[in-house]
């Protein structure tokens, strides 16, 4: 499935005093298959283009008591923005959200709050079986196993634990196991690895990978952390305040130091570095992973001596 | 704070909205002495002046104003209604079927509850309208004050009020974050019998509950750690202070209760 953007705009509290727009003309598409990371700085719009993509906001036109906006004088009709999420039109009101939310997963940032069964087999199935009406016992227990196999939790020494007794980076798996149960084409997490520590961020990065291509076959990140866009993304996507700056790969994006730094945000150690070593003379052509750093890096020793 | 406005509070500075909290307190409670001290329409005639007058200087839309008593419609329809079947006049009956007659007199009573009940409910919102929440838990505390001699503990029920008031908007960013995470995992809110509504709130309810908890233990661990300890010798951060607008106020209601006074013994009730 496609997402396909189109002059997205949303305003938060239209009409009244506390007015605020949080998107503003956003034009962006993310092909499936795609590992895509989403950035920008608090408020920038990104949780509410996110939050979009299952029919958690709404466009305007996909609302009842809808009414068009009419043409003034002398200016051209207002662009009627769009979104289509593979076959969904997200701007129609006949449109299947609860078909569409299925397909696209959604973890939330700290996902753990989400936890509310007495065992984590139960918070797990919670997405399945409201989805799945009707599907037999053994299923959902397969599915479940599988899902919590896939997150790295052990089955047999969880399934039956209170999701609350479990240590925070466990509670953040079990949690992202409750959405990725049913499978979504696409899967889209907000900061998944915010307030982790190291180890538990590499395990969700990890875990990631593992996800993206057989599970999901699109995972789109919104994250603050250069690094983590840097080393898995194949896209990126800029935003800052409601507009969309830019979308290209980590590669091009991170020579634009200046611009991100202007926007408030950061750019990851492996282009720190490129700009520390072009500045003492010595060009360093990468893709910004640690991996193709050192062997840019090694590639030009081996080419000096 | 996104879709979700907290309470009533019409974000605009103003006359009204700058007058002193306890002063708009006194004034809603002496409003409504006043108007159920007026004992004929002139007396209202006053009380509807003076609600104008408070319209006219707080720039709150008259159509948000109006709001307020669509509220409490039904409520006025009700007690209308109950009043012309319900209430016996002396003259003969307009109307009369068994047991239910319409009075002239019922009539003209009718009308007058129904205008005291609007002015009521008007000038009320007015408050909520023009004054933050804040700043009306500030001056309650402030009036209550004098509770503090029969040991009332006047200051922890302010504060209790005021974390109250300032975890409602907290609660309910949580409460949106919770409910769209559930939804995303195709939780349904809106469909089956209550009992099946109940049910389906129960992935709301705990993490939100637990939540709350949660803020609760570090609010009060984060007010220790900084040494609070109640009221012993506390000053204000914000003080209140009477102004110019105040003593404006403070005589246009005097005269009002004055005004409602005289009408009531001068020209006598409605009916």
């Amino acid at each position: 499935m496609n997402i396909i953007a189109e002059h997205l705009t949303y305003v938060y509290n239209a009409g009244s005093p506390f007015a605020a727009k949080a998107l503003d003309d956003v034009s962006l598409t993310i092909e499936e298959g795609e590992f895509f990371g989403i950035i920008g700085h608090t408020g920038s719009g990104k949780s509410t283009f996110v939050k979009h993509l299952n029919g958690l906001v709404r466009l305007p036109s996909s609302l009842k008591h809808y009414k068009k906006p009419k043409a003034k004088k002398g200016k051209p009709a207002p662009i009627e923005p769009s979104l289509k999420v593979g076959d969904y039109d997200l701007a129609n009101r006949k449109t299947d959200f609860y078909g569409l939310r299925k397909r696209v997963g959604m973890v939330f940032q700290y996902p753990e709050a989400q936890l509310f069964a007495e065992t984590v087999f139960d918070d797990v199935a919670f997405g399945l079986k409201n989805f799945e009406k009707g599907m037999k016992e053994e299923e959902i227990e397969k599915a479940v196993r599988a899902a919590i196999e896939i997150v790295g939790l052990d089955y047999a020494a969880v399934k039956d634990v209170s999701p609350f007794d479990l240590s925070g980076g466990q509670k953040r798996r079990a949690a992202i196991a409750g959405v990725i149960v049913t499978r979504p084409e696409i899967l889209i997490l907000d900061e998944p690895a915010a307030g982790l520590d190291p180890l538990g961020k590499r395990e969700i990065m990890d875990l990631l990978h593992r996800l993206h291509g057989d599970w999901c076959r699109t995972v789109v990140i919104v994250s603050h952390d250069m690094d983590e866009i840097a080393e898995n993304c194949t896209r990126v996507a800029v935003f800052s305040e409601g507009k969309l700056v830019c979308a290209l790969p980590p590669k091009e994006l991170f020579l634009k130091a200046e611009e991100l730094y202007a926007l408030g945000l950061d750019i990851p150690l492996t282009a720190k570095l490129c700009l520390a070593l072009k500045e003492r003379g010595i060009d360093i052509d990468c893709d910004f992973t640690v991996d193709g750093f050192v062997r840019a890096v090694l590639d030009r020793k081996g080419e000096a001596q | 704070m996104k879709d979700v406005s907290f309470g009533q509070y019409y974000p605009v500075s103003s006359f009204v909205h700058r007058v002193d909290p306890r002063l708009k307190i006194v004034f809603l409670i002496a409003y409504i002495v006043a108007i159920f001290l007026a004992t004929n329409f002139y007396g209202l005639a006053a009380c509807a002046f003076v609600l104008i007058l408070t319209v006219a200087f707080s720039r709150v839309p008259v159509l948000k104003v109006l709001r307020a008593v669509r509220g409490v419609l039904i409520l006025i329809l009700f007690t209308a209604v109950l009043n012309i079947f319900f209430y016996r006049g002396e003259s003969e009956p307009l109307l009369q079927w068994k047991i239910f007659a319409v009075y002239r007199e019922g009539l003209i009573f009718t009308a007058f509850l129904v205008c005291r009940l609007v002015l009521l409910v008007t000038l009320s919102s007015m408050l909520t309208y023009t004054t933050t929440p804040v700043s009306l838990c500030d001056g309650l505390e402030s009036l209550l004050t004098p509770l503090k001699w029969i040991r009332f503990p006047v200051h922890a029920l302010a504060l209790i009020m005021s974390l109250a008031l300032r975890m409602i908007p907290i609660l309910s960013d949580e409460l949106d974050r919770i409910k769209n995470a559930q939804m995303a995992r195709g939780a349904d809110f809106s469909s089956g019998n209550p009992f099946k509504r109940v049910k389906a709130l129960i992935p709301i309810l705990i993490p939100l509950l637990i939540s709350a908890f949660r803020r609760a233990d570090e609010l009060g661990e984060a007010m220790e750690a900084r040494c609070y300890m109640g009221d012993k010798k506390r000053t204000k951060f914000k003080k209140l202070h009477f102004t110019w607008r105040d003593l404006i106020v403070f005589l246009l209601l005097a005269g009002l209760v004055t005004g409602v006074v005289l009408l009531r013994i001068y020209l006598g009730g409605v009916v």
